[in-house]
């Protein structure tokens, strides 16, 4: 049985398709356009024409993200703090806490020992805390998003940001830049500044190992590194976590389904 | 003696401006031009270009203030002065029965409340985040491949504004690209960013007192647009001109003419 997790995130629109909500088919990923529904479909279409499948062999398909609702084929939608949750724990099945920083914002949630969200908490309404900030940043600085992490790790004497609001944090940034201040320690500046602002989220929910990390910033290594020393608390996190909301979708179609058809999901 | 010539510069976040102004108080040339990240740079072109403009040498200025979010990096200036009292003063001077001011810009708004001299009473602004401020119509534009200018315009062309959730200027974007890909008609979605933008600043307003005349300064008062949500969500004739843009210029200028005037008077006592 064939389900498919579409995630379409501020940033990244990202696909999965499992079989039997246990194995991963196929991950792929592609920009978030103006049109949300045309880029899942291609992204859907895609998938498929790879792994040889016509569209009768999937037989369910879930949204979620922030543009769940624009797309046209889907089956149901999960809200993003449930489709992650369920696929920090199908990654790292040990799982309690859940740090979900996407480039709009993030979100932390706590979960039980079956992957039920227990308790969340987002910073949808501010911009600090979500990883769009970082990608401005390395606009100013002139490094590749992609490597700024690494840089960053590279500091000394990491900056303080001062400002809490992203666009005020951008123009201390670009202070700095003007003050020849040291390219990796206002990366650096910049990377505590999400994180600072990430942790306030994920203690009002409350951090309990194993802590899983998500979302398009689990491409970050400083990002780990930062909430570790923070945390004193090595957070699980490797480079399939940036798919975790589609994963965590498909999974999610999968045990419906099963629910529906009156059977117990494995 | 010879002729007096006071020059203020706005260092802007996102603009820098410059007027000069006579000993009479004529205001004779202004200038404007995209700060930058050098904004000592850039204070010192629109400095240049508005001597020009004038006709004057760097020698005939008398005075030279700054005043601006980035007035401290202006080296070659002789005082700095608020933004806040650059701006009342120079609402106060292109509309003298001005009592509130509203100066919106690139990432700040602020609302003054003024006497009749053109002193400030009150004021407030956004100072913890860019919520409501000029760079919210600037996500907008930016995600819909338009000057500021086309979207005030197009704005005006919506029948009924959408209602936008987001306050965080970051936002904007995702926002409008959101509104859009619900089917929603691109001079609404406008209509619908202007009227939350005008919302927000009665808010801020609401906190000094609004008192009538209302002059709108800033960047963002250029913004056709803008003007029409303010006037429909005030209810009131709002005063705004070409000119309000360079509200902070002209008053820091003011303040200059007024120091010259004062630095005469004690050397003619003397």
């Amino acid at each position: 049985m064939i389900t498919v997790g579409i995630d379409v995130g501020t940033r990244n629109t990202k696909i999965a398709l499992m079989e039997d909500g246990g194995k991963i088919l196929l991950t792929k990923a592609a920009k978030t356009s103006f049109d949300f529904n045309n880029t899942a479909k291609q992204l859907f279409d895609n998938a498929l024409s790879e792994l040889g499948l016509k569209p009768t062999d999937i037989e369910y398909i879930v949204a979620t993200g922030f543009g769940r609702y624009r797309i046209e084929f889907r089956d149901i939608n999960v809200t993003d703090i449930t489709a992650n949750s369920r696929g920090a724990k199908f990654f790292y099945p040990g799982t309690r806490s859940v740090l979900d920083i996407g480039a709009g914002n993030s979100r932390a949630a706590k979960i039980d020992e079956k992957g039920k969200v227990v308790k969340f908490r987002s910073t949808e309404k501010c911009a600090a805390g979500g990883g769009g900030f970082l990608e401005k940043i390395a606009f100013y600085t002139g490094f590749d998003v992609a490597d700024i992490g690494a840089v960053a790790l590279s500091s000394k004497n990491p900056v303080p940001i001062s400002t809490v609001c992203s666009v005020f944090a951008e123009s201390e940034v670009i202070n700095l830049v003007t003050q020849e201040v040291p390219m990796e320690d206002i990366l650096m500046g910049a990377h505590l500044s999400v994180v600072g602002r990430v942790l306030i989220t994920l203690k009002q929910v409350g951090v309990e190992p194993e802590l899983t990390i998500t979302g398009g910033l689990v491409l970050n290594p400083a990002i780990p590194k930062v909430l570790e020393e923070k945390l004193n608390l090595r957070p699980n996190v490797s480079p399939n976590l940036f798919y975790a909301g589609a994963v965590g979708a498909a999974v999610l179609g999968y045990k419906r389904l099963m629910k529906k058809r009156g059977l117990q999901a494995g | 003696m010879s002729e007096i010539y006071s020059v203020g510069v706005d260092a802007g976040s996102t603009y820098t401006k410059a007027a000069v102004i006579d000993g009479e108080g004529r205001l004779v040339a202004t200038s404007i031009l995209m700060t930058g990240v050098r904004i000592n740079d850039a204070a010192k072109k629109a400095f240049n270009d508005v001597l020009q403009k004038s006709g004057i040498s760097e020698k005939q200025v008398t005075i030279l203030v700054g005043t601006g979010y980035g007035r401290y990096n202006i080296t070659f200036g002789n005082m700095q002065v608020t933004e806040i009292s650059c701006h009342a003063k120079g609402a106060h001077y292109l509309f003298p029965k001005t009592r509130t001011v509203l100066d919106m810009g690139g990432q700040d708004t602020k609302a003054i409340r003024i006497n009749e001299r053109g002193e400030v009473v009150d004021f407030c602004m956004n100072d913890k985040c860019a919520a409501g401020t000029g760079r919210f119509i600037e996500g907008a534009a930016k995600v819909l491949g338009l000057s500021l200018k086309e979207v005030g315009e197009l704005s005006l062309k919506g029948k009924k504004p959408v209602k936008i959730s987001s306050t965080c200027a970051v936002f904007a974007e995702t926002e409008t690209m959101e509104q859009l890909a619900w089917g929603n008609s691109i001079e609404d979605v406008l209509y619908g960013v202007h009227t939350s933008m005008a919302v927000r600043s009665i808010g801020l307003l609401r906190r000094v007192g609004i008192e009538p005349e209302l002059t709108f300064t800033g960047g963002v008062s250029q913004n056709v647009g803008m003007i029409k949500c303010l006037e429909e969500q005030l209810n009131m004739k709002v005063n705004t001109s070409s000119l309000t843009m360079y509200c902070g210029a002209i008053g820091a200028a003011l303040f200059g003419l007024e120091k010259v005037r004062a630095s005469q008077l004690v050397a003619v006592r003397g």
